[in-house]
């Protein structure tokens, strides 16, 4: 049997994957691949599909048809042995409030199995990776809300997984906290730490993303480096027309999407 | 501007169910409660339960027992469960289990014996026993006096015949020929009784018009056992309720995405919040138990088995109910009216807030289809009639089936939160 570790597959593999909420289809034959250590930018207007594509690689959002595949093992939707690889950040502060940082972090190693000397040392290492080492004894709803987004990342890690989604981590956070994010995305990253990264920000994509997978009505409808994105959809030649602006993933993604509103 | 507040003031109590619910629904709900407890005592006798155990067996007692039935405010029990005629043994076991809250013991020789007056009159008296659960105050002073009343109106003839005799014994002594008409009168006073002199008249009727009076005196009683079972089980259902809520706050905010995304399922998660609430209950009825014991010399430690034993099945009952009604709920603000509403009903017609004796019988029959009316019958078997633990045998079936079967409407309800 080969080591996971050794695995040279896909992290994870989409395929045509359908799902539909009260008639109206959110996911329509989506198709995606995340590649080894590779951090792979889900990008898409509001109602697009990001969060049930994040959803369904969860398990939490039972396909219609299409499959899910982790390290090449189908994935059914509550099948939670096959992703005990994964870690997932949700968009929301998904904490309990009362409790401390070193508390939530106690809490949510337990949830993922982690015990003793190892669940100890998961929690050091997530309190130093994520900057909250001094603030480890504060109540979760004192700290501000860089912190809490950090905190939030951090209980996604405690299991140290090799595929990490996060979904939209830095929304409403100031820039210096949103530095902080990017660093401890790109620890992850030196970790060969493969990751899914939903969000609005194109600066952010461009910043951190190796590939940028553009979904729009449930479908995948872009994939590539930001050059390919570039290349593929508004065109080499339009670098040397444009010479004051040069094209920006902001100009990819409003042309891919258009600019009509969506909510 | 002052209009523009107000409107802004309606169209958000509106919109908000909850409020509107604790607003309007649940004063109704207590309204209706407490007016078909206290409207129905107020409009017609409320019948107390009284068990006649005939040691006598006379001609003398039968229509004592006769008169005592047709007072509307007794309902007279003559045979114990098994149908056999109660005696002063059975009597005292059918008070003490709570088949009535006072018996009364018609002493041998009562028919054969005559009413005295004067000092030296206590020795001949019958003496008549009266066994009481004073966990109904009402119910002794209702048997007293209205045998006290009986005696003295149902049987005119033995009030005569007693009546002679002070006067033949204090007068100097009445001649052959008075005694003799007295004596052929005494037939005449008897009938008037049989024909119901001395039944239920208006004189019965004005006593008790006088017991809802005494109601209202006896509520200073110490009966802290009685009463700690009540209010005990009552904040057992609000800490389980309000604590089942987590589940709904950790779906809100998405946490429960996040944990059913790790290695815990939805029923591991369910049955560990059982477990947690259902610990939570216990250490809370020890809690105030103790400081029942402590403050008001609650007898605790005497009954400690039987406490453990009630406690263990109420705290599984009532947790059950608190997920199943987070599990019915949609938000947190729904549960928090809902809760409201179910927990302070099932507290007033379970006995919680008022004694269900002074219920009208309709709601006593209706309460004991309510799970939290067992959790506190069981606690007054323990800790007020002192029963052995088999007694605890029905109240804790009840206790433990309802709170499995909750347990399980609240998995499948909960089915939404698993996979969408």
């Amino acid at each position: 049997m080969r080591s996971i570790f050794l695995d040279v597959s896909a992290p994870i593999q989409i395929n045509n994957v359908v799902k539909s909420f009260n008639g109206r289809r959110a996911l329509d034959g989506a198709s995606l691949e995340l590649r080894q250590s590779e951090v792979l930018g889900l990008l898409g207007p509001n109602g697009a599909g990001k969060s049930t594509l994040v959803r369904t690689i969860m398990g939490r959002v039972a396909p219609e048809a299409g499959d899910v595949l982790i390290f090449d093992r189908v994935a059914k939707p509550g099948d939670n042995a096959a992703r005990e690889h994964v870690g997932f950040v949700p968009q929301e502060i998904a904490l309990y409030p009362l409790l401390t940082v070193r508390e939530n972090l106690i809490v949510f190693g337990g949830y993922q199995g982690l015990k003793g000397s190892t669940l100890h040392e998961a929690i050091e290492a997530a309190l130093k990776w994520s900057a909250l080492a001094d603030r480890a004894g504060d109540v979760t709803k004192t700290l501000s809300g860089g912190m809490k987004r950090r905190l939030n990342m951090a209980a996604g890690v405690l299991h140290r997984p090799r595929i990490l989604l996060l979904d939209e981590p830095t929304v409403g956070v100031d820039p210096q906290s949103r530095e902080r994010i990017y660093a401890m995305i790109e620890t992850l990253r030196s970790d060969g730490v493969s990751m899914i990264y939903t969000t609005h920000y194109m600066e952010e994509a461009e910043r951190l993303c190796d590939r940028v997978a553009v979904i729009d009505h449930g479908r995948v409808i872009a994939v590539g480096t930001k050059a390919e994105l570039v290349r593929s959809t508004i065109g080499e030649k339009v670098e040397v027309v444009m010479v004051e602006k040069v094209p920006t993933l902001e100009s990819v993604f409003l042309h891919l999407t258009g600019r009509e509103l969506r909510e | 501007m002052i209009l523009q507040v107000m409107r802004t003031g309606w169209m958000n109590l509106k919109r908000d169910r909850a409020a509107l619910i604790l607003s309007f629904v649940v004063p109704i709900v207590f309204f209706s409660i407490f007016a078909g407890i206290f409207a129905s005592r107020a409009s017609r006798t409320p019948k107390v339960t009284l068990a006649i155990a005939d040691e006598d067996g006379s001609e003398r007692s039968r229509r004592l027992i006769a008169a005592l039935k047709s007072e509307k405010a007794l309902r007279v029990v003559e045979v114990d469960k098994e149908k056999r005629p109660l005696n002063a043994a059975s009597a005292e076991t059918y008070v003490k289990a709570g088949d009535a809250p006072a018996a009364i013991v018609i002493p041998k020789g009562f028919g054969t014996s005559k009413i005295t007056f004067g000092p030296s009159s206590n020795a001949a008296r019958p003496k008549f026993l009266i066994i009481a659960d004073t966990s109904d105050p009402v119910a002794a002073q209702v048997a007293n006096g209205l045998l006290q009343k009986t005696v003295m109106t149902s049987m005119p003839d033995m009030m005569m015949n007693a009546g002679v005799d002070a006067v033949d014994q204090y007068s100097g002594g009445l001649t052959e020929q008075q005694k003799k008409t007295l004596q052929s009168n005494f037939k005449t006073f008897q009938e008037w009784g049989e024909m119901g002199g001395g039944g239920a008249n208006a004189e019965a009727s004005a006593i008790d018009i006088q017991l809802v009076d005494i109601l209202g005196e006896t509520k200073k009683a110490p009966m802290v056992a009685f009463y700690a079972a009540g209010i005990g089980v009552m904040f057992m259902l609000f800490t389980a309720s309000n604590a089942g809520g987590a589940l709904l706050e950790e779906h809100e905010s998405g946490t429960l995405d996040r944990i059913l995304s790790t290695r815990v399922t939805l029923n591991s998660l369910l049955v560990g919040k059982l477990v947690y609430l259902w610990t939570l209950g216990i250490v809370q009825l020890l809690v105030m138990f103790t400081w029942g014991a402590v403050v008001f010399k609650l007898e605790l430690l005497k009954h400690f088995d039987g406490f453990v034993i009630m406690a263990v099945a109420t705290g599984l009952a009532c947790s059950a109910f608190g997920l199943l009604l987070a599990a019915v709920s949609r938000t947190r603000a729904q549960l928090s009216a809902l809760s409201t509403l179910t927990v302070l009903t099932l507290s007033a017609l379970g006995g919680s807030m008022v004694p269900r004796f002074l219920m009208p019988e309709s709601m006593q029959k209706a309460g004991l289809a309510l799970f939290n009316t067992w959790a506190i019958e069981g606690f007054t078997r323990v800790f007020w009639r002192e029963e052995p633990l088999q007694a605890l045998i029905v109240p804790v079936a009840v206790l433990v089936g309802t709170g499995l079967v909750f347990f399980a409407i609240a998995m499948r309800l909960t089915r939404r939160f698993e996979i969408t």
